[in-house]
C-alpha cells in the first residue's frame, strides 16, 4: 500500500511528461467546410421532406385539448 | 443492499433494489392527430380510426371476435393524493376518465364525411373500437381527442425508453394501415405536446412509490427538480406563450401551459405536481405518482434521463435526502428557464440565492449520486445494473450543456431541434415567426421515419441511440418480463378469444364451459412476471386449464 502511494506521484509525473498532447491543430479549412457541407446536405435533404406550403400546413394543424 | 436493510418494509419495493433508478414506471403519450386532406375532421373519430387500424394490423380483433376491452372498475380519476375525493358534479367532463367515451352519429359524420355517412356511416358507430389492450401489455385508446399509448409497466429507465418508443411503432403501423385505405383521408400522428394555437396535450410518466411517503415531501423534493429538468428532457418549441403569439424558441413544449404548483386537474390549471391518486395497485401500500409536466420525447437520451433521473430523485425523497432547496414562484421560474436557451438565466431560491437551472440539476445529481453510492446500487459491477449508467449519462449531459453544446445537440432534444432551426435561419435568413420554422418544429415530431425530422437526424447518426432498433421492434409485441405486464400481455396474445376485458390491475376471462366471468386481479405490479408465470403459460395452450391451475380450481369447476 505504502509502496503504491510512493510510486503514484512518480508515475503521474511520467505520464504527464509523456502524454502532453501536441497543441490541438487549428481547425483546418477542410474540416470546417466539411462540417458546413454536412449541415448543407442535411438541410437539402430536409427541404425535400418538408410539407409544401408551410404556412397553410402549420395553420391547419389545430388540436383539441388534452391532458 | 436489500430493502429490509434500509429499514423500509421489504414488500413495498417488491424486491427491486432501492436507492437508485429502478422502480415500477411507465409512460403515456397522447399523439397530435391531423388529416391534412380533411381539415376539420372530428379528432375523436379520427383517433378511433387509429385504434381500429391497429386492431386490423394485429388481427387481435379478428382472432378474438371482439377486442380485449378495457375494464373500468378500478379507475379513480377523482381521488386526490392529498386525501380527498372530488365530487363528480364539480369535475370537468374530461376528468371523468373512468367512463367509456361515447360517440354519436354526428361525430361519426364529422369524421368520415357526408359521403361516407350516406354509405354506412351510422352503422360504423356501433362497432368503433375505442380501447385496446396490446400483447406487449400496453393500452391503446382514445383519450379525449387524441390516440393515446400507455406503455406497460417496466422496472428501469432503459426499458421505459424501449416500450415508449414501441408505442411510436404502434402509432406508425396504424398510420401506414390508414394510408393504404383509399376511401378515407390519411392521418398523420405527431409525438409533440402543442398545436401552438393555445392547446396542449400530454405526455405523462408514472412512478410507483410507497404509500407512506408524505405527499408534502414529494411536492417539496420534486418541484425544483421538475422546474429545471427540462434543460435535459425538453423537446423544444418554436413560439412563446400558450398561443405562440411571441416569436422565439423555448426549451419546453409544455412549460407555458402550467399555471399552478399542485393540483388534481390535468387539462385545465395544469399543476407542476399532479395529485391524481389512482394507484392501480394495492392502495394501502402504493401510490402511483402521476407526472404531467414532461414533454414527449423522441430523443432516446432525453427520454432515458427523464425517467432515470426522476426515479433517482424519488429515491432521494423516500430516504428523506432530497436537497433542501425551494424555488421562489416555481411556475414563473419554469417559464423563465424554458425561455432562456443560453441556460444563463437564474431563478431565486427562498433563501435569497440566485441559481441557474444547470446548477440546480448539479445539486440534485450530487445528492442522488451520493445516496446511490451509499446504498450500493451505483456500483458499476455490484450495483443494480441501471443506476451507474444513469449517473454517468446525467453528469456527461450536464457537463456538455455547460461547456460543449454541439456535443449535447446529439442527445438533448431541444438542442438538436434548435441546431436544425439555426441551420435554416443561417442559410435562409428566417425570422422566428417564419412559418417554415414552425413547420420544422411540427414535422420534427411526425412519427413517420421518412417525414419526421428527428428520424432524419437519427438516420444520419446525428442523434444518439440508447436502445437498438431490434429491441424496440420486439417491445412492440413482447411484454416486459419483470412486471405484471408480462401476465397481461401474454394473456392477450395467448388467450385473446377468451378475454372480455383487462386493465392495469385485472384480466377478465370468459371461458366456455364456466358459468361466470373469472376476474384475475393483478394488484401487485411486480408479480405476474415471467419468472412467476412463464412456466404456467408454457404448460397450457388453452384458457380453461390455464385458469384452473392459476386459480387452484379443479378443471371444469
Amino acid at each position: 500500500m505504502a509502496g503504491q502511494e510512493q510510486q503514484q506521484p512518480q508515475s503521474r509525473d511520467t505520464a504527464v511528461d509523456e502524454d502532453i498532447p501536441a497543441a490541438p491543430p487549428a481547425p483546418a479549412e477542410g474540416q470546417a467546410s466539411a462540417a458546413t457541407q454536412g449541415v448543407d446536405d442535411l438541410l437539402d435533404e430536409i427541404d425535400g421532406v418538408l410539407e409544401s406550403n408551410a404556412e397553410e400546413f402549420v395553420r391547419a394543424f389545430v388540436q383539441k385539448g388534452g391532458q | 443492499m436489500t430493502a429490509a436493510a434500509t429499514g423500509r418494509p421489504a414488500d413495498v419495493s417488491g424486491g427491486l433494489p432501492v436507492g437508485g433508478a429502478m422502480r415500477v414506471m411507465g409512460s403515456e403519450t397522447e399523439y397530435g392527430i391531423h388529416a391534412p386532406s380533411a381539415p376539420g375532421a372530428n379528432a375523436t373519430m379520427m383517433s378511433a380510426r387509429v385504434i381500429q387500424a391497429y386492431a386490423q394490423v394485429t388481427r387481435q380483433r379478428a382472432a378474438g371476435g371482439a377486442e380485449t376491452r378495457w375494464d373500468y372498475t378500478d379507475e379513480e380519476p377523482l381521488h386526490d393524493a392529498r386525501g380527498w375525493t372530488l365530487e363528480r358534479s364539480a369535475a370537468a367532463p374530461e376528468q371523468l376518465t373512468d367512463q367509456p367515451p361515447v360517440l354519436d352519429a354526428e361525430a361519426v359524420a364529422l369524421a368520415y364525411g357526408r359521403a361516407e355517412l350516406e354509405h354506412d356511416g351510422e352503422d360504423e358507430s356501433g362497432t368503433l373500437l375505442m380501447n385496446m389492450v396490446l400483447g406487449n401489455g400496453a393500452r391503446l385508446y382514445v383519450d379525449h381527442a387524441h390516440p393515446e399509448y400507455s406503455s406497460p409497466e417496466v422496472t428501469n429507465p432503459r426499458d421505459a425508453v424501449a416500450w415508449d418508443a414501441a408505442g411510436d411503432l404502434v402509432a406508425l403501423a396504424a398510420v401506414r394501415r390508414l394510408a393504404s385505405d383509399r376511401d378515407l383521408p390519411p392521418i398523420n400522428l405527431y409525438k409533440n405536446n402543442t398545436d401552438n394555437k393555445s392547446v396542449s396535450y400530454g405526455s405523462h410518466e408514472n412512478y410507483l412509490m410507497p404509500r407512506n411517503v408524505p405527499f408534502g415531501d414529494i411536492v417539496r423534493g420534486l418541484t425544483p427538480f421538475f422546474v429545471t429538468r427540462q434543460i435535459i428532457c425538453g423537446s423544444g418549441r418554436v413560439g412563446r406563450g400558450q398561443d405562440s403569439s411571441r416569436p422565439g424558441y423555448q426549451i419546453s413544449q409544455r412549460a407555458d401551459f402550467f399555471e399552478t404548483e399542485v393540483g388534481l386537474e390535468t387539462t385545465i390549471r395544469r399543476p407542476i405536481i399532479n395529485t391524481r391518486d389512482e394507484p392501480h395497485a394495492t392502495a394501502d401500500k402504493y401510490r402511483r405518482l402521476h407526472v404531467i409536466i414532461g414533454d414527449a420525447n423522441l430523443s432516446q437520451t432525453s427520454n432515458y434521463l427523464k425517467f432515470g433521473t426522476t426515479a433517482m430523485v424519488l429515491s432521494l425523497i423516500e430516504a428523506g435526502l432530497a436537497p433542501r432547496v425551494e424555488i421562489h414562484e416555481p411556475v414563473a421560474a419554469l417559464q423563465a428557464i424554458s425561455h432562456d436557451t443560453s441556460l444563463k438565466a437564474t431563478v431565486r431560491l427562498l433563501d435569497g440565492r440566485r441559481i441557474t437551472a444547470l446548477d440546480l440539476q448539479w445539486i440534485y445529481y450530487e445528492a442522488a449520486a451520493k445516496h446511490a453510492q451509499d446504498t450500493g446500487v451505483a456500483d458499476a459491477v455490484e450495483g443494480d445494473g441501471h443506476t451507474h449508467a444513469v449517473l454517468e449519462r446525467w453528469s456527461a449531459t450536464l457537463t456538455e450543456l455547460g461547456s460543449d453544446r454541439a456535443a449535447a445537440a446529439s442527445s438533448v432534444e431541444w438542442l438538436a431541434k434548435l441546431s436544425l432551426l439555426e441551420g435554416y435561419r443561417d442559410r435562409d435568413g428566417l425570422d422566428w415567426d417564419n412559418a417554415r420554422l414552425g413547420l420544422v418544429d411540427l414535422q420534427w415530431a411526425d412519427i413517420r421515419p421518412e417525414k419526421g425530422l428527428y428520424y432524419r437526424l437519427l438516420a444520419r447518426d446525428r442523434m444518439k441511440r440508447m436502445v437498438d432498433d431490434e429491441t424496440i421492434q420486439r417491445a412492440m409485441t413482447e411484454p416486459p418480463s419483470d412486471t405484471r405486464a408480462y401476465f397481461r400481455g401474454r394473456c392477450v396474445s395467448r388467450f385473446g378469444t377468451d378475454l372480455v376485458g383487462a386493465s392495469w390491475d385485472s384480466v377478465i376471462f370468459d371461458v366456455p364451459g364456466r358459468g361466470r366471468l373469472q376476474r384475475v386481479p393483478t394488484r401487485e405490479p411486480l408479480r405476474g412476471t415471467e419468472a412467476l408465470t412463464g412456466a404456467l403459460f408454457a404448460r397450457h395452450r388453452e384458457a380453461g386449464p390455464f385458469l384452473a391451475e392459476l386459480l387452484g380450481l379443479s378443471p371444469g369447476s
